[in-house]
């Protein structure tokens, strides 16, 4: 047992912001103002999800972080410590084993059971900001359902790219009713926003907590001419083969050589050990790094 | 058609020691359809005021000015706006404008204003310009550059567009050539002919005696002047 | 006939200060009032009490709504009043970047109201945009451009045209040409007369300048500190003025 409380937030804290959770599960998308705490690391490195992640932690639970849909780059890889550390809960990089997972700009692409919480760090949860700089009048548009705005921002994309290029961050409404920011996952991930899971949305520097109870209806903004399309790089798994799951784009060399490469590992991981071989890529052997 | 029954007007100049000049009292006057009727007087008696009295571009004191059911005297704003649009013409000597609108769009403003579809408004327009010679190529430009004549044409233009009932005219024939003056005054035979009611100020006492059916001194009602 | 705004007795006090008291009025459709009065006095706080944002503390604002005719709209609800403020209103700012997004391109400055009232179809709401510049005189190969790099008389016209997309009923002008040269004036008011025929709109134009009423008017009404001291048709107002305040108004006009 470490020095620490138990996920490193004390109690107090902990029931405040699972009362924020609460409520924020009991209004789809609405966005709950919480007293966010310092954390041991600086804002925009997922102070929010941390927050979230240490609020519905047990000791029974078995952790997972991504980032970018990898669980070894080195903010996933610090968080995971931090909890194995102040919670000494298990951790795992198997999504199908993690009871809680902690996640930075993506959905994993294996689908997500009644029994997981996917907790999300969020950068900017206002998705009408961009466009409506104040935050009184963004809350009374919240209110009143005037969400004319965020369509004009989908307007403008299209006016000056010919189709609308939002690929990340791309807005929804959930359950009919409030317009949300599902955080800078890309647009590909959203048709995944209805799930089994709970998702929790921690925004930490903008001190606000939302919500997706499980199986809600999440539908992505767009217009009858030009209807949402979650896209992704056309093109197969250099490594594993997927032809489903979300790409990243890998420059390999000086002479514009470049490979795709599925973004979420344990993915990429799980379908080459069951076999699975892409264009570059290699049978899967246990000890490769 | 136009009914002037006991008005009295005055003027209180706040701004200079509250002074309260008496212009007119208790006059009466009744023109009906198809007449013209001249005002006379000498300058300062008051022609042009009752004139503007009639037209409700200045309050009436006392009396009723009838033009058709309205009574200009005391009638709400709204109603001596309907009342303009379509019952009541006033050719002044003076034309205001909106600076850049064309002199032919001038013209039509009237019949568009009482729903005249814009093609018919625009050739009736562009008929009554050439019929008071303004050439066909000042049409598209703003008649605040023109001179004083054709801007006076334009203004008659303007006034006979549309065939109220009931007609100002202020010194119609004034700065015009003699082609022009014979063609205003045809114009106006042509609306007594259709039955408006015309009062005029003519200083011009031939066209005067050509086109008034009978003269109404002012002078009789104006203070200090009454004979 | 039913007036489309009916004011009664409306009074705006900032502390012991009066903002504007005693204001009632009839407007009906396709009427134009001017408001004029020197600066302070109180002629834009009774827009402001009228267009709804700012709440009198007295008396009433009736408006002939659509479904239910005449309703207060002063005690309506905020959603209901915010739904008139984007549909049956208008209000136009005198510095357009009070009425603009600026980091918005003209056509989505003008498609706003159409997406704030559940247009979703982006080629209809694009060729509605085109219309509505072309009606304000602003070419198609601008419809891309932000504000930002329109001229000051183009930027009013932006924020005309985006006021209008909508087909409001009433439109509140706020010195709507100051801060403009003369001849971008001229056309800006030739654009509004035609607009206001075309549409039948009704409008509530608050000046300082007598020359823009007097275009663009029917009636008038002057306000001196608070109070309305006048009303009348706009030309006998100005013509034939009787309280001493409009004399002297009507009298410092510079003529040209």
């Amino acid at each position: 047992m470490s020095d620490y409380n138990f996920a490193y937030l004390d109690e107090q804290t902990k029931r405040m912001i699972r009362r924020a959770i609460l409520k924020g599960l009991a209004i789809p998308g609405y966005q709950v103002p919480f007293a966010s705490r310092e954390m041991p690391m600086p804002y925009g490195w997922g102070t929010g999800g941390v927050q979230v992640s240490a609020a519905v932690l047990t000791p029974d639970d078995t952790f997972k972080v991504i980032d970018q849909g990898a669980d070894d780059t080195t903010n996933a890889v610090s968080i995971r410590r931090f909890f194995q550390k102040t919670a000494g809960v298990a951790v795992t990089e198997a999504t199908s084993q993690a009871s809680v997972i902690q996640t930075r700009h993506r959905i994993p692409e294996e689908e997500l059971r009644a029994d997981q919480i996917l907790v999300y760090q969020v950068p900017i949860p206002e998705p009408l900001r961009f466009l409506e700089p104040s935050e009184v009048e963004t809350r009374k548009m919240h209110a009143l359902e005037e969400y004319g705005l965020m369509h004009v921002k989908l307007y403008e994309d299209i006016s000056q790219h010919g189709d609308i290029a939002t690929a990340y961050a791309y807005p929804v409404k959930v359950e009919g009713r409030y317009v949300m920011d599902p955080s800078p996952i890309p647009k590909f991930d959203n048709p995944k926003l209805e799930m089994a899971g709970i998702q929790l949305f921690g925004a930490g520097r903008e001190q606000r907590i939302y919500a997706i109870p499980p199986y809600t209806q999440v539908v992505s903004l767009d217009f009858d001419d030009y209807p949402f399309q979650p896209t992704k790089a056309d093109h197969a798994c250099d490594l594993c083969g997927a032809t489903d799951s979300y790409l990243d784009e890998l420059i390999v060399d000086d002479a514009g050589g470049r490979m795709f490469m599925c973004s979420d590992t344990d993915y990429c991981t799980s379908r080459r050990k069951d076999g699975h071989v892409g264009a570059q890529g290699v049978p899967y052997k246990e000890d490769a790094a | 058609m136009i009914s002037i029954e006991n008005v009295s007007k005055s003027f209180v100049l706040h701004n200079q020691g509250a002074a309260e000049i008496s212009v007119m009292e208790g006059a009466s006057l009744t023109v009906a359809a198809g007449e013209c009727v001249a005002l006379v007087g000498a300058s300062g008696a008051g022609k042009s005021t009752l004139m503007r009295m009639i037209y409700g571009n200045y309050l009436t004191a006392s009396g009723r000015i009838m033009v058709g059911d309205v009574d200009v005297a005391t009638a709400a704003p709204r109603e001596i706006i309907q009342l303009r649009r379509d019952r009541l013409g006033y050719v002044s000597q003076f034309l205001r404008v909106v600076p850049r609108v064309s002199t032919l769009d001038v013209v039509a403003e009237p019949l568009l204003a009482t729903g005249t579809p814009h093609d018919a408004a625009k050739s009736q327009a562009q008929d009554l310009l050439a019929r008071l010679n303004i050439p066909q190529r000042l049409w598209q430009l703003s008649p605040t550059t023109f001179s004083g004549g054709e801007q006076q044409r334009v203004n008659i233009a303007r006034g006979f567009a549309f065939p109220y009932p009931a007609l100002l005219l202020d010194e119609p024939t004034a700065s015009l050539d003699p082609t022009n003056r014979a063609t205003v005054l045809a114009m106006i035979s042509e609306a007594k002919a259709r039955g408006a009611a015309i009062i005029g100020i003519f200083h011009d006492h031939a066209a005067r005696d050509e086109i008034c059916d009978r003269q109404f001194d002012v002078t009789e009602f104006t203070p200090g002047l009454a004979a | 006939m039913t007036p489309l705004l009916q004011v009664e007795n409306i009074a705006k006090l900032y502390g012991a200060r009066i903002g504007c008291t005693d204001v009632s009025f009839d407007l009906y459709p396709g009427e134009v009032m001017g408001i004029v009065g020197e600066s302070g006095s109180g002629k834009s706080t009774l827009l402001n009490c009228l267009a709804g944002h700012l709440t009198p503390d007295r008396g009433a604002v009736r408006f002939d709504t659509r479904a239910d005719g005449l309703r207060d709209t002063i005690t309506m609800s905020e959603p209901e009043r915010r739904m008139l403020g984007r549909t049956d209103w208008a209000f136009v700012h005198q510095h357009a970047r009070d009425g603009l997004r600026m980091n918005v391109s003209a056509g989505g400055n003008v498609g706003e109201r159409l997406m704030a009232v559940n247009a979703r179809h982006y080629g209809d709401i694009r060729a509605e945009a085109i219309d509505w510049l072309g009606r304000v005189e602003i070419t198609e190969d601008r419809i891309d451009d932000r504000p930002t790099a329109f001229s000051g008389g183009m930027q009013q016209r932006l924020q005309i045209a985006r006021n209008l997309v909508t087909g409001p009923r009433l439109v509140f002008m706020d010195e709507p040409t100051g801060g403009l040269d003369v001849s971008v004036q001229a056309r800006l008011l030739d654009l509004l007369r035609g607009l206001v025929r075309e549409m039948n709109l009704s409008a509530i134009i608050v000046t300082h300048d007598l020359a823009v009423v007097r275009l663009l008017a029917d009636r008038l009404m002057v306000m001196k500190d608070g109070h309305v001291i006048e009303t009348g048709l706009t030309d006998q107002v100005l013509d034939d003025p009787q309280h001493a305040y409009t004399q002297l108004l009507v009298s410092s006009v510079l003529q040209v």
